[in-house]
Order: C-alpha cells, then structure tokens, then sequence
C-alpha cells in the first residue's frame, strides 16, 4: 500500500533566510492592523457596545429587503439603525441603541422592540424572527472587561510556564507569535468589518491554542536539536527543525483545514464569522510559528548552551561516577 | 513503553465504555430516537443558543435592602419601646446616613432603652458580629448602624427570597424546565428553553408586587402635597394614573401604622360585581385579616390608599369595618394586568426590585436549523479528515481515527455525566480540542516515520516515537489547561463555555490519542511482529 506523502523526506527549505523581510512586513501588517482598528474601528456587536439585535431571515425571499428595512425601522425614531446581511443574502441582522432611559424602565425597550418587529413583518409574510439579544450599557461593559481580561492573562500565563519549561526568550517569542495572530485577526475584522462579538472572542482563544500549539511543536523540535547539535549555528540549527517538523506541520493544518471547510460550507450561517476567524487563524498561527516565534530566538540570542546548563552539580557526580563505574 | 498488562487494559477499556455508554443518550436525543424508560439518562444539555429559547439576566439594587431594612428596624423600635413597661419616650427619630437615630426622652432611661433595642439585632455570619451595632452618643442619643457583615446577609437573604419568588412566578406561567440560578451577589439567571415570546415572562418579573395598605393623611395640605411637601410621619407617594384622580398628581399617607401584603393567602383574578370591571381579589392570613379588620375599625369613614410598587393605585373611603379577611383591589386593570397581579401577589413580593439587564432570545427554528447544519457540517467534516488520515498513515491512520471517534464520544459523555451545557463557543472548545487530538497522533506517527527513516527497528521505532513526541504534546496540552483554566476563572458566559469543553477535551484526547492508540499499537506488534510498517 502506498501512502500519501505530501512533504517529501528530507526537505532542506531555507526558511529562516528571509525572516528579516517577513519580519518587516509583519510588523507592518500588525501596525496596519492597529492604525485599521483606530481608524476605521471595529464593527462591535450589541454585546461589547450594549443595544438591540434583531436577527430575521426571509424564509420565501433570495435577498432580505435591507433599503426598505433601513427607511422603515429608521422612520420609528429611534436612531439609525445598523442592518447587515450575514450568512445568507435573506438573513439580516438590525441593530439599534437601546432608548434613552431604558435602564430604569424595560418597558422602553420592549416596545422598541414590538415596534421594529412589526415593521419587519409589514408587507412580508415570511419574515421569521431569529433571536433577539437586547444588553445593557452596564452588562456589555463587564463582558468587554472579562473578555478581554481573560485573554491578557490567558496569554501571559502561558508565556510564564513557555519561560520555565524552555528559556526566556522561548516564553517572549510565544507571546510575540500570540500577539501577532491576535492582532492581525483583530485587523482582519476592522477591515472588512465582520461583527465583532462574544462569539469571536472565542474564536480568539481557539486560535491562541492553535498556534500555541504549533508554536510548542516547533520550539520542542528546536530544544532537541539544541542539545544534539552543539556547535550548530542557529539560524541553520532553526531550519533544520522547521524542515524535520514542516511534514507534521503540513498533516495537521490540513486536517483542521478540511473539518473547518466543512463547517464553513455547510455548518450553521450563525458561527460562519466565527468559523471564517479560526480559518484564518490557522494560516496565522502557522506562519507565525515559523517566522516569528522561531527567528526571535536568533535576535534574543539564544544558544545551544542554554539547556546545557541544566545539569544540576549533583547530576554531573552522578554521571561522572557512572562514567567512571 | 509498549509493555501494557491485562489489569491495565481492563482499566483503559472500562473507562472508554463508561464515557461512552454516557453519551448514548444525547446522540439518541439528537437523532429522534426514543431512549428506554428503564436506563439512566445523563444528557448533554444544549446551551440557548443552540436549541432556542429565552434569557434573561436580572439585576438587583442592593441600596433598596438597605432602605427597607431601615424602615424596618425604625417599626420595630417604635413598637418595642412603645411597649416597654414603664413606656420609653423617644423623639428626634432619624434615618438619615444609612443609620437610625433617635433620643431618649427621660435620660434615666437610656439604659433601660439599650436593652431593649439589643434583642432586635441579631447575629451576623461567623465571626460573632451583630447586624446593628448599638452606640450611645450625648448621653441621651441612641445610634443603631448596620454591619457590613449584616448588610451582606440581609443582601443574600433578599436575593435567595427574590430567587424563589422569581421560581414560583415563571412555575405559574407553567413554561417548560426553566432554569433559574443566582449569580454572583446581585444578579439571577433565568433561562427558560423553547420560549420566544418573552415579553410577558419579563412584564412578570419586571414587577415587584409590594402591597401597602397605608392610611391617608387628611391633614396634609393640598398645596405642601403638590410640591412634595410632606407633614411629619407621612409620606407623598405619586398616583399611578393620576387621570383617574381627578388629575391630582400625588397623595400624602402615614407613613407607618399601614398593613403590607405578604400576609395574603390568596389572590385571584375575579370581576367586580356592579361595573364588571375586572379586580384582584385578596384573601389575608389570620394575622393579617385581624390587622387588617382593626385598621378598617379604628377608620371607618377616612380613605386609606392601596400602594403597588411605591405607586398608589387607587385610595377609597372605608365605608364599614372590614372584618372577612379578603377584600379587592380595584386599579383600571386589563383581565391581563389583573391576572399577572394575582400572580404576582401569590408568589409573594420580591424583597428587592428587579431590573432586566440583559436578554437573549433564539428562535426555536433558527436553533433548529443550527443543530442540523452543524451535526452535517461535523459528520462531513470528521469523514473527510479521516479519509485524509488514513491515507496519510495507513494502519497508524486508522487507530488514530478509532480514537478521534472515541474521543468525540467521551467529549460528550463526560459532559453528560457533568451535566454541561454545550454551547455555541463550546462547538469551538470542540473544534480546537479535536484538531489538538489529530496533531497529537500526526506528532507520533511523524516521529515514528522519521525513526523508521533512520534505521530503527519496527517496535524499537513505535516506542520512540511515541516517547518523543509525547514531549510537545504534554507541553501543548498543559498550556491550554492553564489557559482555560484561566479563561474560566476570568471569563464570563461564551468565554467559559468554551473553557468548560476545552478543558473536558484535552483530558479525553490525551487518553483517547495518546494511550489508546499506543495500547492497539502494541498489541498489534505482540501479536503480528512485523519486520516491516508501512507508515
């Protein structure tokens, strides 16, 4: 039986040549990234930023009446409202601030509500009401602060336990790679303006394991190679694991690939952004193992000496008495 | 490292079967197939924004326990030392500052005064503290101030009280299994599955039900009351449709002395008989009907108010003593309104207003639509990976399947033992640990191929494989147990759903892809010694 080979044996890649123009430009993507967030901002859900969401699907119709919805749920006198299409041309979502007061007095925005409904109802019989989410100023602000709390001190733990299982510099270059995969996602989303929700926070996290993951495979592949090959420079030393893990790094990023794709195509219409962010998070969180995690190792000074010390004075009678016995 | 003795593959098999068998119920649930009667059900709950259904976050105002608590305990010190024997005269009584204060009249008696009010403080928590501390100040002034220790309690006891009364209301709306659990120090979760329409559900809880029976002050002017003016002891409380009173906005009534509603043992929907106007009729305990009958005695011919939630619903005369024990409230009810009252009023008062802060409601067919979709996308998505796979790795593929599945199972029946909500971020939490669960196999077989590469021989080679890649897997794996570990501990809502599956996933892959596949490994090679693998 032969099996399916997609990276042949014995790949010798320099890919650590170019890690001085890669870098460059991803330092400039991720300054993109920021300025786009700055400039453009995130297209924040009712979630982050409090209000109403009314999700409707037209069951019977190829494309949701957005302009039509616009005028009417405008014309209520409630503010502009934002209407976006997602999944589907017939499915939209209709956001709008909560009114003035509604703290002290729900009644406000039930009304709000009622109102808005039957104007998307008006004229279209098969407008079926997905789901209403209606936060307030107060929750949205906690769940941003949890949010984004968990996933500072998610990320600087990790670096903690990268520093004491491998060196320093190990724990900062995972924190790089991290920071820069979570911030090209986030400028992923300013860009095209995908809603920004809770629901994309996790996709966050799913995308921070993955390429811790693979971030850890390159760097224990690295640690080895370290203790094997002394007096190997490290930048040859770097490649030389990427190329001996690149086979591994090829099986599984295909794998989730495909189980994505599958979720992308034919899942839910409701996770296809978060979906879409964890498929990119893929491409990033490998490209970020190799070309930021590894070559920061290089600029940190890192050498092959590092986990040589290790050997603890005891250890070395030890091994000197075996030696000897 | 291959060595695996019968005690311990008895032991790996009958944990793989238990979890397994655990989720046999909820894959039944989810196909439509009926599950026998007899065996037990653990199941997988699915979260509301998978299976549809309504959520409501409702917070309390802890600065209302404190107001009630004071006015509480100012009745109970009136009416101790009113009753004192000799009488202790008190006046200059203030409730300003979060503190009660008042003056004993005759100084010789402020002793005498201190023990009595002693009896009206209770203790607080563990550490041996009050709930008032009694302080004498001027020789003659008595200062009661609440603990932070007894604000605390008082603070749980509302929300435990409120937590039940908001159970009682939604078992009246007679909606399916709702879930209904207290969070943090102010705030309780309702969750009621299946439910799209909640505007009536918030309308229920939205009102306090706080039923004051308070006598009208005549003597007030009706200038002071305009401007809110009140004369000492009362209290101006608004109407709420002043419409129905000719246009006054607002009334002045005693502010102690009245009757409130949760001695009632009864209150339903009736109609009153010569308008046919719809009413909530009331019905006292024993208590309550003779405070109630000796208030309407010592009153006949003045008006006294009814008081809803701080608001006055309507003030009739008292024409006769009432001596029954029930009486109605009439208001300008809807049949509705009235029911909803009744309802409220049997359940009993919430100790503490409650404000909707957050809401989420799913449609039943979008959740509907979601759970298919995603069960086509997943069992797709799972094949075509295990195609790849196996074509990859050959035998080591399939073994590495086997345990994709089993783990996928596990997942689900250690999360059905638990008890846990599979959310929409939790699918993620299932995405990130399945995609783990392959790299953990993918790891291993590449080590082996590449041990193969080198020269090793076929067991000698399996057994470093897994050896070595075990390294990065165990590093990986423990880097996303701190992180969820973290994410759950700081994280709310779809955050910690997703660290609750994580944190399940990453036991069960390291089980099913590590040991499992090692343990069919090696009783392969024990039993075929092959001198060659394809891999």
């Amino acid at each position: 039986m032969k099996l399916l080979k997609l990276v042949p044996d014995n790949t010798n890649i320099k890919f650590l040549r170019w890690r001085v123009p890669f870098y460059v430009i991803s330092l400039l993507l991720m300054a993109a990234s920021v300025a786009l967030v700055f400039t453009k901002g995130l297209n924040l859900g009712v979630d982050f930023v409090g209000g109403q969401m009314i999700r409707v699907t037209y069951e019977n119709s190829a494309t949701a009446p957005v302009a039509e919805l616009r005028e009417n749920v405008g014309a209520l006198g409630y503010g502009e409202p934002i209407i976006q299409q997602f999944g589907k041309p017939n499915e939209v979502s209709i956001r709008l601030k909560l009114p003035e007061g509604s703290d002290d007095q729900p009644a406000l925005a039930d009304t709000m509500t009622k109102e808005i409904i039957a104007k998307v109802r008006a004229g279209h019989a098969d407008a079926r009401i997905d789901g209403v989410d209606s936060v307030s100023g107060k929750v949205s602000g906690e769940l941003f602060r949890t949010g984004t709390n968990a996933l500072l001190v998610a990320m600087f733990a990790i670096a903690l336990y990268i520093w004491v299982r491998f060196e320093w510099q190990f724990g900062v270059g995972a924190l790089f790679a991290l920071l820069h995969d979570v911030t090209l996602t986030i400028g992923m989303f300013a860009l095209t303006q995908m809603e920004f929700d809770l629901n994309i926070v996790a996709a966050l996290l799913t995308l921070i394991g993955y390429s811790l993951n693979d971030t850890i495979v390159v760097y224990d592949r690295i640690r080895e190679n370290m203790k094997k090959y002394r007096r190997m420079p490290m930048p040859e030393l770097l490649d030389l694991s990427v190329n001996e893990t690149l086979s591994r790094t090829i099986v599984t990023s295909g794998s989730l690939l495909i189980t994505l794709m599958a979720l992308l195509l034919l899942g839910p219409d409701v996770i296809f952004g978060f979906t879409a962010a964890i498929t990119l998070g893929i491409f990033v969180g490998t490209y970020s193992s190799v070309y930021m995690a590894a070559p920061i190792l290089i600029w940190l000074k890192v050498t092959p000496d590092s986990f040589v010390a290790t050997e603890s004075d005891i250890e070395r009678q030890e091994r000197l008495a075996r030696e000897q016995g | 490292m291959l060595e695996f003795p019968l005690w311990k593959k008895l032991w790996l098999w009958s944990v793989t079967l238990v979890c397994v068998l655990a989720a046999m119920p909820s894959l039944a649930s989810l196909g439509n197939v009926a599950w026998p009667k007899a065996l037990p059900e653990p199941m997988v709950n699915l979260g509301l924004d998978l299976a549809g259904g309504s959520h409501i976050l409702l917070e309390a105002n802890p600065a209302q326990v404190r107001a009630q608590r004071l006015e509480n305990m100012e009745e109970a010190v009136r009416a101790r030392l009113k009753n004192a024997e000799p009488r202790i005269r008190i006046g200059d009584f203030s409730s300003a500052g979060g503190k009660l204060a008042f003056t004993v009249r005759d100084i010789a008696q402020v002793d005498a005064a201190r023990e009595e009010v002693l009896p009206l403080t209770t203790g607080a928590g563990l550490t041996g503290q009050r709930d008032w501390t009694i302080e004498v100040v001027n020789q003659d002034r008595i200062v009661l101030t609440p603990t932070p220790g007894g604000l605390e309690q008082a603070v749980t006891n509302a929300m435990d009280s409120a937590t039940e009364v908001v159970r009682k209301r939604i078992d009246e709306l007679g909606t399916r299994e709702p879930t209904i659990i207290r969070q943090g120090d102010q705030r309780i979760v309702v969750q009621v599955p299946g439910l799209d329409d909640p505007a009536a559900l918030k309308a229920l809880l939205g009102q306090t039900a706080k039923l004051e029976f308070k006598l009208v002050d005549t003597a007030a002017a009706p200038s002071d009351v305009a401007q809110g003016i009140a004369p000492p002891g009362s209290e101006i409380v608004p109407f709420l449709d002043p419409a129905d009173n000719g246009g006054v906005p607002a009334i002045a009534v005693r502010r102690l002395g009245g009757i409130k509603g949760d001695s009632l043992t009864d209150a339903m929907q009736t109609f009153e008989q010569q308008t046919n106007e719809p009413v909530v009729s009331i019905t006292f305990d024993a208590q309550g009907g003779a405070k109630f009958a000796k208030l309407t005695t010592e009153n006949v011919n003045r008006p006294f108010a009814i008081i809803l939630d701080g608001k006055v619903l309507s003030a009739p005369n008292i024409n006769e003593p009432i001596l029954g024990g029930s009486a109605q409230i009439s208001g300008n009810f809807t049949v509705d309104s009235a029911n909803q009252l009744a309802i409220s009023l049997r359940s009993g008062a919430l100790p503490v207003d409650l404000t909707v802060i957050e809401e989420r409601t799913v449609g039943p067919d979008l959740g509907a639509d979601s759970i298919e979709k995603g069960l086509i996308a997943m069992v797709v998505g799972t094949l075509a990976l295990m195609a790849f796979i196996v074509a990859t790795y050959g035998r080591f593929g399939l073994y590495a399947c086997a345990a994709l599945v089993i783990n996928v199972l596990m997942i689900l029946g250690v999360m059905a033992i638990t008890n846990t909500t599979l959310t929409l971020p939790g699918i993620a939490g299932f995405v990130l640990t399945i995609g783990a669960a392959v790299d953990a196999n993918v790891l291993i077989n590449e080590r082996i191929r590449e041990e193969r590469a080198k020269g090793r021989r076929v067991v000698a080679a399996v057994e470093n494989g897994y050896k070595e890649a075990s390294r990065a897997i165990f590093d990986a794996n423990i880097t996303n147990v701190i992180a969820a570990v973290l994410m759950f501990l700081f994280g709310s809502g779809p955050v910690r759903g997703f660290a609750i599956v994580l944190m399940i996933g990453i036991a069960t892959s390291v089980f099913t892809a590590v040991t499992l596949t090692r343990m069919w490994a090696a009783g392969w090679l024990r039993r075929t010694r092959p001198s060659d693998i394809v891999i």
